[in-house]
């Protein structure tokens, strides 16, 4: 957000400060606008950015790199290493990714959202760390989810002629997928932090309670089943040693992957709370210092800054 | 409990009543969608039939979006909200009478476009005691859903667009139940067929029913 300021009035000097025509809210801006604002004299009127300690900044990177080098490993070991299938060929690589995906997408990244949106609305429990958390694991849920849609079409096309079938496992992935669509646009209203938090709790736990229902009904609406039976031929005895050891590290490194990305967005999550509350402060001094860098008078900079300006001469700024 | 949700049931039927919003509007509107589908489908009769069950039903389902959005416009004008908080009046006899108020409005709406089902598309129906029973057991899913995601989206002004975005892919199951016993019940199946789908809208009602009663204190404060 920018507060829109007048350039003749942010590069104006001391007397035509003085004689512009004063808005209501600058004639009463001192008295009680502008106060908490520059109570300050000139210095930092903002909380400071909240930023983490030493040690999760380690963590998170840690994390990082043995989620990105798991990956690499993962991709390396699935395109290069491991040997083709008899009857899939080539596209049984495929299967390196899709599960670790689909895992991180139906089950860690919802069953997260669930549980930080109960623990946010249990009374004991509530603090917006929780919220925060299910929002995270939310947006990075949605992420996977599209991947693991994305990458069960890739492997559907050649092996069943088709990108969609209507399985009970696609049907009830899509539909998670739009109930998580959902809970996004609802954060997205602008509402008071604890309003939010609330409300987003609510829509996910109903949400969670829904998926079962729905995971029975699509399965009893089309029982064309072919989904576990993917994951369940690969799995058969005669599987190559190397083909399982890949799966299941890229089980690990997708799992990492998704750990990694939570913290990041909890911390982006921390940062957006702290500028939604900031914002119009940090205009303000932004504006100030813009104001000072022009070189309006030092005196009523000064003044204007110490908050000790009669009406007439409080900064436009200030007043906006 | 239960004499706050008649008091509030029958304040909202007491508006429909003087209002017909849901008579004049929301049904000639059903219709009106069922033609549509037609329109879509193309004139041949036997696929409208065998289509019959589930545009019957998603014809439902957006009726009730609509007799949600007037559910919750009701209370938003006037402060009325806020009068409802403070007159002291159990939150679940709230739920239960504002869904019950849904619920009736909309089985009327459902005898409505099950009479346009029939003329329009020309299906038979071989065991009416199955279109009946998924009638009221879908009504009161689709109900206290509606109530619940009203009550949350209530004070928001994105409302009209997301309220339908939030509800629709949360009531799926009654659309597929709804849909496969209206299947089994035209085709003259036997109960057999529709009996895990009856008892899968029974667990539907069940618990959104206990969600309902259990949540709707906080939701309303956090609206």
């Amino acid at each position: 957000m920018t507060i829109p300021v007048d350039p003749a009035m942010a590069s104006a000097t001391k007397n035509t400060m003085m004689d512009a025509p004063a808005s209501p809210l600058t004639t009463s801006s001192d008295a009680t606008n502008s106060a908490p604002a520059s109570s300050t004299s000139g210095g930092a009127v903002t909380a400071p950015i909240p930023t983490m300690t030493k040690r999760a900044r380690t963590v998170e990177s840690i994390i990082g790199v043995i989620a990105l080098v798991g990956t690499v490993a993962t991709v390396v070991l699935g395109l290069w290493v491991t040997p083709p299938d008899e009857v899939q060929g080539d596209l049984v690589r495929l299967v390196y990714v899709h599960p670790g995906v689909a895992w991180v997408a139906l089950y860690a990244a919802f069953a997260m959202a669930a549980v930080s949106s109960l623990l946010y609305l249990w009374p004991r429990t509530r603090s917006l760390f929780w919220d925060r958390l299910a929002a995270a694991s939310v947006e990075v849920g949605v992420v996977f989810n599209i991947c693991t849609l994305a990458s069960g079409a890739i492997w559907g096309r050649p092996t069943w002629g088709v990108w969609w079938v209507w399985d009970a496992r696609l049907t009830s992935t899509a539909v998670l997928l739009v109930l998580f669509l959902g809970y996004l646009a609802l954060r997205r209203v602008p509402a008071e932090p604890e309003v939010r938090a609330r409300r987003s709790a609510f829509v996910a736990l109903f949400a969670a309670v829904d998926i079962p229902i729905v995971h029975f009904s699509v399965l009893w609406w089309r029982t064309l089943h072919q989904g576990a039976t993917v994951l369940n031929a690969n799995l058969s005895p005669q599987i190559h040693g190397s083909m399982a050891w890949t799966l299941l590290l890229g089980f690990v490194a997708l799992t990492l992957v998704f750990v990694w990305m939570l913290l990041v967005r909890y911390r982006i999550g921390v940062l957006e709370d702290w500028l939604a509350g900031n914002e119009l402060d940090l205009a303000i001094e932004e504006r100030r210092a813009e104001g000072v860098a022009e070189g309006v008078d030092e005196g009523v900079a000064g003044r204007v800054a110490d908050g000790v300006g009669d009406g007439s001469t409080a900064d436009p700024v200030g007043a906006v | 409990m239960w004499r706050d949700a008649v008091l509030v049931a029958g304040k909202d039927l007491r508006i429909e009543a003087r209002s017909r919003v849901a008579l004049s509007q929301v049904a000639p509107f059903g219709l009106i969608a069922l033609v549509l589908f037609a329109f879509a489908l193309g004139p041949d009769r036997s696929i409208m039939i065998k289509g019959a069950p589930g545009l019957f039903w998603v014809a439902v389902l957006f009726c009730t979006v609509l007799a949600v959005q007037r559910s919750v416009s009701v209370e938003s004008a006037d402060g009325a909200r806020d009068g409802l908080r403070l007159s002291g009046l159990d939150p679940a006899g709230l739920f239960l009478g504002k869904s019950c108020a849904i619920a009736a409005q909309l089985i009327v709406l459902e005898v409505v476009l099950g009479a346009g089902v029939v003329v329009l598309y020309g299906a038979r129906v071989a065991v009416p005691w199955l279109v009946v029973v998924s009638c009221l057991l879908g009504t009161v899913g689709l109900a206290t859903t509606g109530t619940l995601y009203g009550a949350l989206s209530s004070g928001l002004r994105v409302r009209e667009t997301l309220l339908p975005f939030l509800l629709l892919p949360i009531v799926t199951p009654v659309l597929l139940a709804g849909t496969r016993i209206w299947q089994a019940a035209l085709a003259g199946g036997t109960p057999a067929d529709a009996s895990p789908w009856l008892r899968l809208l029974v667990v539907f009602d069940a618990v959104y029913v206990a969600m309902g009663v259990v949540v709707f204190g906080p939701i309303q404060e956090s609206a």
